[in-house]
């Protein structure tokens, strides 16, 4: 009946999907319980702010430094295409339609997945393996409300933050490079990069990292909440965590870029 | 007039536990009543931790019953939890105290955080305080769980499951890898937080002496320290012993009718190995 595969066969590829449908649903659930605990009490505060310090502050450095590079690499390479065709003079646009759509946000949830997806995995993983997860529950805690709605809320706020402050610093790194190196004066370089921004390049420059930050912090707290196997689990489910916020990263972005473009009556829309 | 039956704190209704593949309890009853001590042993992986934390209500049984207190933990969400499990106190095999927060906060954690305690700000403190001279840590309240041995980390979790002072008291392991002086001295914490507070007692252990410990002795409140319970001084209370054998429970009894048994499974717990 099922030819060459078998009987066995479509159990056995049912057994393999089993894993993974369980995994998606397991994740969906979090996510609706992690949202739904934004309304409702208590809101430890404290954590929020707590978890706003470390992955927004304590990230600033990372991302300052990823996007003042990036934004001055970008002014050198296309500094060169445009020389061929003698627009030299608008570096400052591409560098700043680059890194508001799209360099910004990448590299910044980038660092962001690296460093907190990361941390949050890790940090719930441990908690998981030496049963402070049960120990929450049994004194009267709901550890998605303590744990995961908090490390939600902080990195959704300070993301986009991050983002903008990256941009800027982007903004700043293709100046000098301009101002430096490809003899443009600091006001052609800035009234074109000024100019260049649209209101949809803005939207998509601030919708994009919110809702990474949303994946990326809830993919860190899934894998983490999720881990087995002691101290080795741990290292596992960071690994996993960052791997799988990075993939996502890709496939949102591709999905949001798609539909700005698709709203702006694009050529490819 | 007939006497009503009484009630048991924790009753298990053929419970059933699994993880995937593997099986963790299969078919466990039992009851456990007021100011009553079990002592639970059995092999690694047979499934003893399991059955605490399915009395705590933290694992759903696929299939089967568990009351405590009278009410299905089942039929309960997780919020309707939090009250049944703050008529629990429970000591986790490593002791899961939070890193992050010091001995005195992780003692008033239970205490702030459980709405049916219900205790007065101003009261939490002295509560700590008294929890922590208890297990005689009284000194470590600015201490995090990191600065302390393995013995003290232990002592803080047990004065962190009494805290509310709860009827009913889960250990996991509570000697597990400890030496034998420092067991000693959380069994007798364990034994004067029974005798003291009457509470019902249940302890994972695959140590016979804890056990034993557990059966034979009774805290004196006037010398301070353990003494052998004679002339009925613990008549009113007994010692259950459970021995679990890959998810079964296997003997059910007292220490007289264990330390009868001919099974050869069940002789390797009540016999300290050389």
């Amino acid at each position: 009946m099922y030819g060459s595969i078998g009987v066995r066969g479509p159990t056995f590829l049912l057994d393999l999907l089993k894993g993974p449908v369980a995994a998606v649903q397991e994740f969906l659930f979090l996510t609706g319980s992690a949202f739904r605990n934004i309304f409702r009490p208590p809101h430890y505060t404290d954590d929020i702010v707590l978890q706003m310090d470390n992955i927004g502050v304590g990230s600033l450095p990372i991302a300052i430094m990823a996007g003042f590079f990036s934004g001055a690499v970008m002014a050198l390479q296309m500094s060169r295409a445009l020389a061929t065709y003698g627009q030299v003079g608008r570096t400052g646009t591409v560098v700043s339609i680059t890194l508001v759509r799209e360099l910004g946000p990448m590299l910044t949830s980038f660092m962001v997945a690296g460093r907190n997806a990361s941390g949050i995995a890790s940090e719930l993983g441990s908690m998981k393996v030496t049963e402070q997860i049960d120990a929450m529950r049994a004194l009267g805690t709901d550890p998605v409300q303590k744990l995961v709605t908090p490390r939600l809320l902080a990195t959704s706020a300070m993301l986009p933050l991050l983002t903008v402050i990256a941009d800027f610093v982007g903004m700043v790194g293709g100046w000098l490079i301009s101002f430096l190196f490809l003899n443009l004066t600091s006001r052609q370089y800035w009234s074109t990069t000024w100019r260049a921004l649209e209101w949809n390049d803005v939207a998509q420059g601030l919708l994009k990292p919110l809702v990474f930050a949303v994946m990326i912090s809830l993919i860190g707290c899934f894998y983490g909440l999720r881990t087995t196997g002691g101290t080795q689990g741990v290292g596992r489910s960071t690994t996993q965590a960052v791997v799988a916020s990075i993939e996502m990263i890709f496939v949102l972005d591709l999905l949001i870029t798609k539909m700005f473009v698709w709203a702006a009556g694009g050529a490819i829309g | 007039m007939p006497r009503e039956a009484p009630v048991p704190v924790l009753r298990f209704e053929n419970v059933t536990v699994a993880f995937d593949d593997v099986t963790a309890l299969v078919e466990v009853s039992f009851e456990a009543f007021e100011g009553e001590s079990r002592v639970i042993t059995g092999a690694a992986g047979s499934g003893k931790t399991t059955l605490l934390k399915a009395a705590l209500g933290l694992i759903q049984p696929q299939s089967g019953r568990v009351y405590a207190f009278g009410r299905d933990l089942g039929a309960m969400r997780e919020e309707e939890l939090f009250d049944i499990r703050s008529k629990m106190g429970m000591l986790f095999q490593e002791s899961a105290l939070f890193d992050s927060l010091t001995i005195e906060e992780n003692v008033a954690y239970p205490l702030l955080n459980q709405k049916a305690i219900h205790c007065a700000p101003e009261e939490v403190k002295p509560r700590v305080v008294e929890a922590l001279d208890f297990v005689e840590l009284g000194g470590t309240l600015e201490k995090f769980p990191s600065e302390l041995s393995g013995g003290m980390r232990r002592r803080a979790a047990i004065a962190r499951a009494v805290v509310t002072a709860p009827p009913l008291i889960l250990y996991d392991s509570p000697t597990a890898g400890l030496d034998p002086i420092t067991a000693h001295t959380i069994m007798a914490l364990l034994i004067k937080e029974r005798d003291t507070a009457r509470t019902t007692t249940l302890m994972v252990t695959q140590r016979y002496q804890d056990g034993n410990l557990m059966a034979n002795f009774r805290y004196n409140s006037e010398q301070g320290r353990l003494e052998p319970a004679r002339n009925g001084a613990r008549q009113d209370l007994h010692t259950v012993f459970m021995v679990l054998r890959e998810g079964r429970l296997v003997f059910e009894g007292s220490q007289e009718s264990l330390e009868a048994s001919r099974d050869s499974y069940i002789c390797k717990f009540v016999k300290p190995r050389a």
